[in-house]
């Protein structure tokens, strides 16, 4: 990039750049604490979870002799029917379990009946009265769960998200097929964007070129239609489709009063993907307009004209001509459509269904219902990635400071 | 003009755009009637059709309006919004002159770093603020949700500010400290009163960011931070009453009061 003698200047003199940096520094210090700093402590909890490791130490200690062959010694056992009958008393038991349960589920109910049982074992050999109180305890499966739930740092969260595991060889492979989830939902995801982000240019772009060439008056009166909705509420507009498109809604009705469907045959058009489809169509139209109107009102409409009495159709001017020039505005509105579309959260939640339901979703599940938090943590670090990287391609081809709001 | 624009695929192509017009307005433009609806249904009643009076009313205003609820959550909802957009203003404006100044370094990953919090995927957000911000005891609280607001708010205040920035004559600056006016003066007796317009439309923005914003609060909120948008969020998923119409109606007059505030302030400043 070449240098204008103004920026030249400032890379010299310390004084202007020192107070830039000053004006700068207090919003880099606020952001820095109150954004990025939780984004790196969720970054943090997907790949580290100490609590297996705090609670059980000794018998972790133990399981690294182990070769995983087999079952471990008898310490091991000793180890374990000690530190579970601690973290009882200390209500860690639970945390405990909850985790083991993730590695291999069915252990939720071993880990908790074993320490309630053990109270009433007063001597060794613990491995005996181990695998007399549960049968599990004499699977060479459930140490290995135990050793791997113990890694105090693991990609054990990132290898789910992405429905893979390891194996007892410890080599990466995919999970079963009834227990894979979240590859589907991110392929959905991109679908889906891909699916609003085409949309949205092919209905958007039209829009936009009337908008761009109308006279002024008239183009303001039709540019304030765009932002309307733009400006409007999220959940209004979410309302909204509800009461268009559900069963009993307004569209359903017309169309039964018109006679083209009978009473019985309302169409579901709203709480599964249709309905996700259409809302956020109708959400993010406005962020693939308004760059295509200010490219497109950068075009003098001459071109297009001179073009025509060269003899070329509408359509070669139109393709020839108009279109290539077009082009950053399709780039910047397709590319904000997406990276904003595959991080969607609110519209599916409301609209969308059990089938209309995007990785966001999923991340809010872990998060409020089954409370992986570290499992969330890692879909969430994934799909950060994606969307970091996006960004950064918009900012390459359009530049950051050149969005346009409103 | 040619004779192609009279013709069918001209007319096609106004059909279609009309079309797409009313896609945008009309979802909006449907609440609006239907909040006058006297029965506790989310269509048009076969009364309200045939315009009988009796079919109309402002039950539903009424209700939002004796509401505890809603007035507790609409006050919520002012005192996080103006604090968070005070926050985001003051910040984003001081920031945005930094970021205007060519001898700013590392200017274009300062912006993008700053710029951030408006593109993430405010789940991924709402996931993390809720993680730390419990660590420091501000999850359930009031000061919570204003700090993440406005980390939130701030990208617009910043991008609006910038804009403004980008038409400011230098030499004015120059010119105030030739005759010897300190950095301080300059900023307030030239500076801000030329980019006021643009501080405006930011806090606009910013505001408006916040009133809208229900994932930080769902996740972080308690009962006593609840706020319009989480409480029309429960009212979509589970009491299901033409209440929460009347409440979208509010708010569309909001948004159309502060778009035509935004767009008079940039009609201006391109002056």
């Amino acid at each position: 990039m070449s240098e204008n003698p103004e920026q030249q200047i400032g890379r010299l003199k310390p004084g202007p750049r020192l107070r830039a940096a000053l004006l700068v520094l207090p919003l880099m210090a606020f952001i820095g604490v109150t954004f990025l700093a939780p984004l790196a402590n969720m970054l943090v909890r997907s790949v580290y979870d100490p609590v297996v490791a705090d609670a059980l130490p000794e018998t972790l200690e133990r399981l690294r002799a182990w070769d995983g062959q087999g079952l471990p010694g008898e310490a091991a056992y000793e180890a374990l029917a000690g530190e579970l009958l601690k973290a009882r008393e200390d209500r860690k038991l639970g945390q405990v379990a909850t985790r083991l349960n993730r590695v291999q589920s069915g252990l939720r109910s071993v880990l908790t009946r074993s320490a309630r049982r053990l109270r009433n074992v007063d001597e060794g050999p613990w491995s005996g009265a181990m695998m007399n109180i549960h049968a599990a305890w004499g699977e060479t499966g459930t140490w290995r769960a135990l050793r791997e739930a113990g890694e105090r740092y693991t990609s054990r969260h990132y290898l789910n998200a992405l429905d893979l595991q390891r194996d007892s060889g410890g080599s990466i492979v995919p999970q079963p097929e009834d227990r894979r989830i979240y590859l589907t939902l991110f392929w959905r995801t991109l679908l889906v964007s891909l699916g609003v982000t085409a949309l949205c240019l092919l209905i958007g772009y039209p829009v936009a070129r009337l908008i761009a060439h109308a006279p002024p008056k008239r183009a303001y009166l039709l540019l304030i239609l765009v932002l309307v909705p733009f400006w409007t509420s999220l959940l209004v507009r979410t309302t909204s489709w509800i009461v268009l498109l559900q069963n009993q809604g307004v569209l359903n009705d017309m169309l039964v009063f018109l006679g083209i469907i009978g009473d019985d045959g309302r169409i579901a058009m709203i709480y599964n993907m249709t309905g996700t489809f259409v809302a956020m169509t109708h959400v993010l139209l406005p962020f693939m307009v308004l760059p295509l109107y200010s490219v497109m009102s950068a075009i003098p409409r001459v071109q297009t004209s001179a073009a025509e009495s060269l003899g070329a159709t509408p359509w070669q001017s139109f393709w020839r001509v108009y279109w290539p020039q077009t082009l950053p505005g399709v780039g910047a509105g397709s590319l904000l459509v997406f990276i904003l579309a595959i991080g969607y959260y609110i519209t599916p939640a409301l609209v969308g269904g059990s089938t209309g339901q995007l990785i966001s979703n999923m991340i809010a599940f872990h998060m409020q219902s089954s409370l992986n938090w570290s499992l969330a943590a890692a879909l969430g670090g994934i799909l950060l990635v994606c969307v970091a990287g996006l960004y950064v391609l918009y900012d390459r081809l359009v530049g950051i400071e050149r969005m346009r709001l409103g | 003009m040619t004779t192609t624009e009279h013709g069918f695929w001209h007319i096609a192509y106004l059909g279609f755009c009309a079309l797409v017009f009313a896609f945008l307005i009309a979802p909006i433009l449907v609440i609006v009637p239907l909040s006058f609806n006297a029965e506790p249904y989310f269509t048009f009643t076969d009364g309200m059709l045939r315009f009988e009076a009796d079919a109309w009313s402002l039950r539903w205003y009424r209700q939002i309006v004796e509401d505890e609820e809603w007035s507790r959550a609409l006050v919520n909802s002012l005192v996080i919004g103006i604090s968070a957009t005070v926050l985001a203003t003051a910040l984003g404006t001081l920031a945005a002159l930094g970021l205007s100044s060519p001898a700013m370094p590392g200017r274009r990953f300062a912006t993008g770093l700053l710029i951030s919090p408006m593109v993430t995927p405010v789940i991924i957000s709402a996931a993390g603020m809720f993680f730390f911000y419990s660590n420091l005891g501000l999850a359930q609280t009031h000061i919570g949700l204003i700090l993440a607001h406005a980390a939130l708010g701030t990208p617009f205040v910043v991008i609006t500010v910038t804009a403004t920035l980008a038409g400011y004559d230098a030499n004015l600056s120059r010119a105030a400290a030739s005759m010897g006016a300190g950095p301080l003066r300059i900023f307030h007796r030239v500076q801000l009163p030329l980019i006021a317009p643009g501080v405006v439309s930011g806090a606009i923005f910013a505001f408006a960011a916040s009133f809208d914003e229900v994932v930080v609060v769902l996740f972080m909120g308690g009962i006593e931070q609840r706020t319009i948008p989480r409480q029309m969020w429960s009212g979509i998923r589970e009491e299901i009453s033409p209440a929460i119409l009347a409440v979208a109606v509010f708010l569309i007059v909001f948004a159309v009061l502060f778009l035509l505030t935004v767009e008079w302030l940039r009609r201006r400043n391109a002056r």
